[in-house]
């Protein structure tokens, strides 16, 4: 399982275990399954898509300015806001 | 000795002093209850942003903005200096005020410009001892809670005025928020960005040289260093916001303390003048009944 966070400067929206999660990039999405290599982008203002498992159904999360990082450790995509 | 129509009087008043110090009280610690955790579920941001900075400092080097490499000199120092906007708060301001004091005498000691940006309404007493100084003077009064937008309109201004050549290290001052009873003010320098010691040696494993960055380091930084210091000054918001009140509610449960202690004093005082009083008179009437 990936370990996803969603962090906004008030207040830690998101701590899971989740299968896969697709972020809007600045240069387009990019979804991150575990095991993603490190990496680092900015985002756009757009949908998180959070699959909890696979084939399962997304779950929508609005999100606005930020950047996402993939480390060993899992995905943190701080935003500026959300919902 | 007080007449005992005027002790009388002082007894109510300060009883109703107490009465607003304890109401004070209440409200302040209800509103710590919530900015305490505001301040606690803003942390987390601050600690991976603070930790992605870092990183990218490593990976890219210094030279990349001047927002982190500096200006290239040391001469204007702008302190951000975020109070209250309310008094009553004990010893709330003086010591954010008194830690902002010291720094610009240190630093027009070592022969630098001080400018001040004052956020908050209680960093006007600043004025009084540098006139010329002040560069800022912002009223957060409209700010309710402290939210992010307004961090970010302190941040934007402060950048713009970085980028127009006004200062060339910012540094910003606050209250941490420790506990109830204890705020450390604290000094930071926000401009260029300070890359804290324990985050700068190489995590053995993590393969920071491989990360790849998208659209390119240059442009992330670019995105990411601005978005620092609205943080930076955010968490400085927030954690004031938090001391503020703790702040408060200690100097509010003092205040109540010592007019409960003054009541119990006059209360004495009074019993002591009415007995008097009655003593005299008795004394009257038998010495009356005596002679005839």
């Amino acid at each position: 399982m990936l370990h996803f966070e969603l962090v906004t400067p008030e207040r830690l929206v998101r701590s899971d275990e989740v299968y896969m999660v697709t972020v809007p990039g600045a240069d387009g999405d990019f979804a991150v399954l575990e095991g993603h290599a490190p990496f680092m982008s900015t985002i756009r203002d757009g949908d998180v898509l959070v699959q909890k498992t696979q084939g399962g159904a997304p779950e929508t999360i609005a999100i606005r300015g930020g950047f996402a990082e993939v480390n060993a450790r899992g995905l943190t995509v701080l935003a500026e806001h959300t919902g | 000795m007080a007449s005992l129509k005027a002790l009388k009087i002082r007894i109510g008043s300060v009883k109703s002093t107490q009465k607003i110090t304890k109401a004070m009280k209440m409200v302040a610690a209800a509103k710590l209850r919530r900015a305490q955790e505001a301040a606690v579920a803003g942390r987390p941001y601050a600690e991976r942003l603070e930790a992605v900075v870092a990183s990218l400092a490593r990976n890219v080097g210094v030279g990349a903005s001047p927002l982190m490499a500096g200006t290239g000199k040391d001469q204007v120092h702008m302190l951000v200096v975020a109070t209250s906007e309310r008094g009553l708060a004990g010893a709330f301001n003086t010591n954010i005020v008194r830690a902002a004091r010291r720094k610009a005498e240190e630093l027009e000691a070592a022969g630098k410009t001080v400018v001040f940006y004052l956020a908050g309404k209680k960093g006007r007493v600043l004025r009084r001892f540098y006139p010329k100084g002040i560069a800022v003077d912002r009223d957060l009064s409209e700010m309710k809670v402290a939210g992010f937008d307004h961090a970010k309109a302190i941040a934007d201004d402060l950048i713009a005025r970085f980028e127009a050549g006004e200062f060339d290290v910012a540094h910003l001052f606050y209250a941490r928020f420790q506990s109830a009873l204890v705020q450390e003010p604290v000094a930071q320098q926000i401009i260029p960005v300070a890359i804290p010691a324990s985050a700068a040696p190489k995590l053995a494993n993590s393969g920071d040289a491989t990360v790849a960055y998208e659209p390119s380091e240059e442009a992330i930084l670019a995105d990411l260093l601005p978005r620092n210091v609205a943080i930076q000054i955010f968490r400085a918001l927030l954690e004031n916001a938090a001391s503020e009140q703790g702040s408060r509610m200690t100097a509010m449960d003092n205040a109540t303390r010592n007019a409960g202690d003054m009541i119990k004093r006059l209360s004495i005082q009074y019993n002591r003048a009415r007995q008097a009083a009655i003593t005299t008179e008795l004394v009257e009437i038998i010495s009356g009944a005596e002679a005839l």
